[in-house]
């Protein structure tokens, strides 16, 4: 990675979030790791939306198919095994992808929204509406999956994930690399190809590009990191309900990368950083009193401000104070 | 003379009641410029789709001979499996990625070429071999001074260059050029005239232009199209001298440039 001051700012938020959980209260550790699973889920968004130009509006599908998938292979009260239960929930979330891809790629702009919306309403409705999926209560995970490292000679759990502060940093290390994953991908032959199809699909195409197949690799690719999120999640609370296959949470997360900024990795989780936590700070009662209750109202007016004035969301800001930001934020 | 290498036969393109190609049958061969020239709206561009598949014919054929002689039907194929034929094009209208560099939109270019799309980890930056082939379009066109601006500060002319350079880079044996001089400069003309000169040899030329200055110091054949259909094709001079050709298209606009 070239050190850019976008970098330094990077790794010095970086080295911030890696020391948070020793001053922090327990509360806010979780909500900080609740925080960076949403980037990673709101990074996977900005891959199709930001990079591919596919607005897709049901990527909770895949968010929701991975905590599912954990609910459901994870022994009643002990705990899973990481190793077999997140590759076989991003399997499920890859050979999802793959199926709705070759259907939904045949559409585009307005089409392919309302397409891809209909495929997770259809999956929030076979969990919401059978005994399978466990209905509108949802399924409880008792216990996080173990990360086992006995061929390491470390016995028992050597990881506990069931502490807060090691769960948190855990989710960090994958957030960071996550980002660094996807960096590598937009800066490779394949990435390019991506970042053409954006700009103009049918340059690309006359230019010999198979755009169908880049563009279902990108789904696919995106599909199952939205899939790693959904399983962190699942983990996190324990929980899962098909509330996170919904909508309403697909809404969400395309909504934090909007205001993150479009094509900005980091824009996107920092999205979702600034969307939960003014989230929090807005229902907070100590704060805005009788106010906190109509907190998605305040929500509202600062995603309009944002969308008015930082077309480019909020690393557009950066923009403001220096020049040279387009090529460190295009990388 | 050798076999056609892109030969298309009986055309037809209709937009729901119009014809706009109509029959239209031609030939190119590796060596030669073939002009195609015609008043606006006569159905060249929309030739030049259907031959690089950008728009599938209505009926008729397309046939095209690899470089191992192989034949294959191209009618209703789509345009990258066209362009990994070997059939490049150029867009009447310039169409090159604004937000990217110059060099950046012929490296794409040439990237295709050698589809590597697999080594995710790998920086695109790092094939030797295909930033030799787009700097080598860049030179062709007279862009090389330019390889480090964005496409969108290039001037128009300059995009039109950059246009063809894109063309260049994906190797094609086959160039389809929509109207390439099109907003260009006087000298600017001259170098991709130049260029097309030096292209000849080895690769089959279609060239569709206005400037008839152009089309007559290259071509080595002339197709002329009216109302989607041709009205004459032969060698430059006997075109010219065609009565039906002088009363429908060189007549009102002999010796200028048309618009």
């Amino acid at each position: 990675m070239r050190l850019t001051t976008t970098s330094l700012v990077l790794l010095l938020a970086l080295l911030m979030l890696a020391v948070f959980p020793f001053v922090g209260e327990k509360y806010y550790v979780q909500l900080i790791s609740k925080v960076m699973i949403m980037a990673i889920f709101a990074m996977s968004l900005d891959l199709l939306v930001g990079y591919t130009g596919l607005v897709n509006l049901g990527h909770a599908a895949f968010f929701g198919l991975a905590g599912y998938v954990l609910a459901k292979v994870s022994p009643q009260y002990e705990a899973a095994n990481l190793w077999t239960t997140l590759p076989l929930a991003l399997a499920v979330c890859a050979a999802f992808a793959l199926l709705t891809g070759l259907l939904v790629l045949r559409t585009s702009g307005v089409y392919f929204i309302m397409v891809t919306l209909a495929f997770a309403q259809m999956l929030f409705f076979l969990f919401h509406d059978t005994p399978f999926g466990g209905g509108s209560d949802g399924i409880y995970i008792y216990a996080k999956p173990e990360i086992k490292l006995d061929w390491l000679g470390m016995t028992g759990n050597p990881i506990n994930l069931e502490n807060f502060k090691v769960f948190y940093e855990f989710a960090l290390v994958l957030m960071a690399a996550v980002y660094l994953f996807l960096r590598r991908v937009l800066d490779s032959n394949f990435g390019r190809v991506l970042i053409g199809i954006k700009t103009n699909e049918q340059r690309m195409r006359a230019l010999g590009f198979p755009t169908f197949h880049y563009k279902l690799a990108s789904y696919m690719l995106s599909g199952t990191l939205a899939g790693l999120a959904g399983y962190l999640a699942a983990m996190q609370f324990g929980f899962v309900s098909p509330e996170i296959l919904g909508w309403h949470h697909s809404g969400s997360v395309l909504v934090m990368v909007i205001l993150g900024g479009m094509g900005s990795l980091h824009g996107a989780a920092l999205g979702a950083f600034v969307f939960i936590l003014l989230q929090e700070a807005l229902s907070n009662q100590a704060w805005f009193g009788p106010a906190a209750k109509h907190w998605q109202l305040a929500m509202g007016l600062c995603i309009i401000a944002v969308a008015l004035l930082l077309p480019r969301g909020l690393v557009g800001l950066a923009g403001v104070f220096s020049r040279k930001t387009r090529n460190d934020e295009d990388a | 003379m050798r076999e056609a290498v892109l030969r298309a036969e009986n055309l037809c393109k209709r937009f729901g009641g119009l014809a706009a190609v109509n029959g239209v049958s031609l030939e190119l061969h590796i060596g030669q410029v073939h002009a195609l020239i015609g008043p606006n709206g006569a159905g060249k561009s929309t030739l030049t789709n259907l031959l690089s598949g950008d728009l599938p014919p209505t009926s008729g054929g397309i046939h095209y001979l690899d470089a191992d002689q192989v034949g294959h039907d191209l009618a209703g194929m789509h345009p990258d499996r066209n362009s990994r034929f070997g059939i490049g094009r150029s867009y009447q209208k310039t169409n090159v990625f604004l937000p990217f560099s110059v060099f950046e939109n012929c490296r794409l270019a040439a990237q295709s070429r050698q589809p590597r799309a697999w080594r995710i980890f790998r920086s695109a930056d790092h094939y030797a071999d295909v930033n030799v082939m787009a700097e080598r379009a860049l030179a062709a066109v007279g862009l090389a001074g330019r390889r480090d601006l964005l496409a969108a500060a290039l001037s128009h002319g300059e995009q039109r260059q950059l246009e063809i350079a894109m063309c260049l880079a994906t190797q094609p044996r086959v160039l389809l050029l929509d109207e390439p001089l099109a907003g260009m400069g006087q000298q600017e003309s001259q170098t991709i005239i130049a260029l097309i000169r030096r292209l000849a040899p080895d690769h089959a030329i279609l060239l569709i232009e206005h400037d008839m200055d152009a089309v007559f110091a290259v071509a080595q054949r002339l197709t002329v199209m009216v109302n989607g259909e041709v009205i004459a094709s032969g060698e430059p001079a006997e075109v010219r001298a065609n009565p039906l050709v002088q009363q429908a298209y060189l007549g009102d606009e002999h010796g200028g440039r048309h618009g």
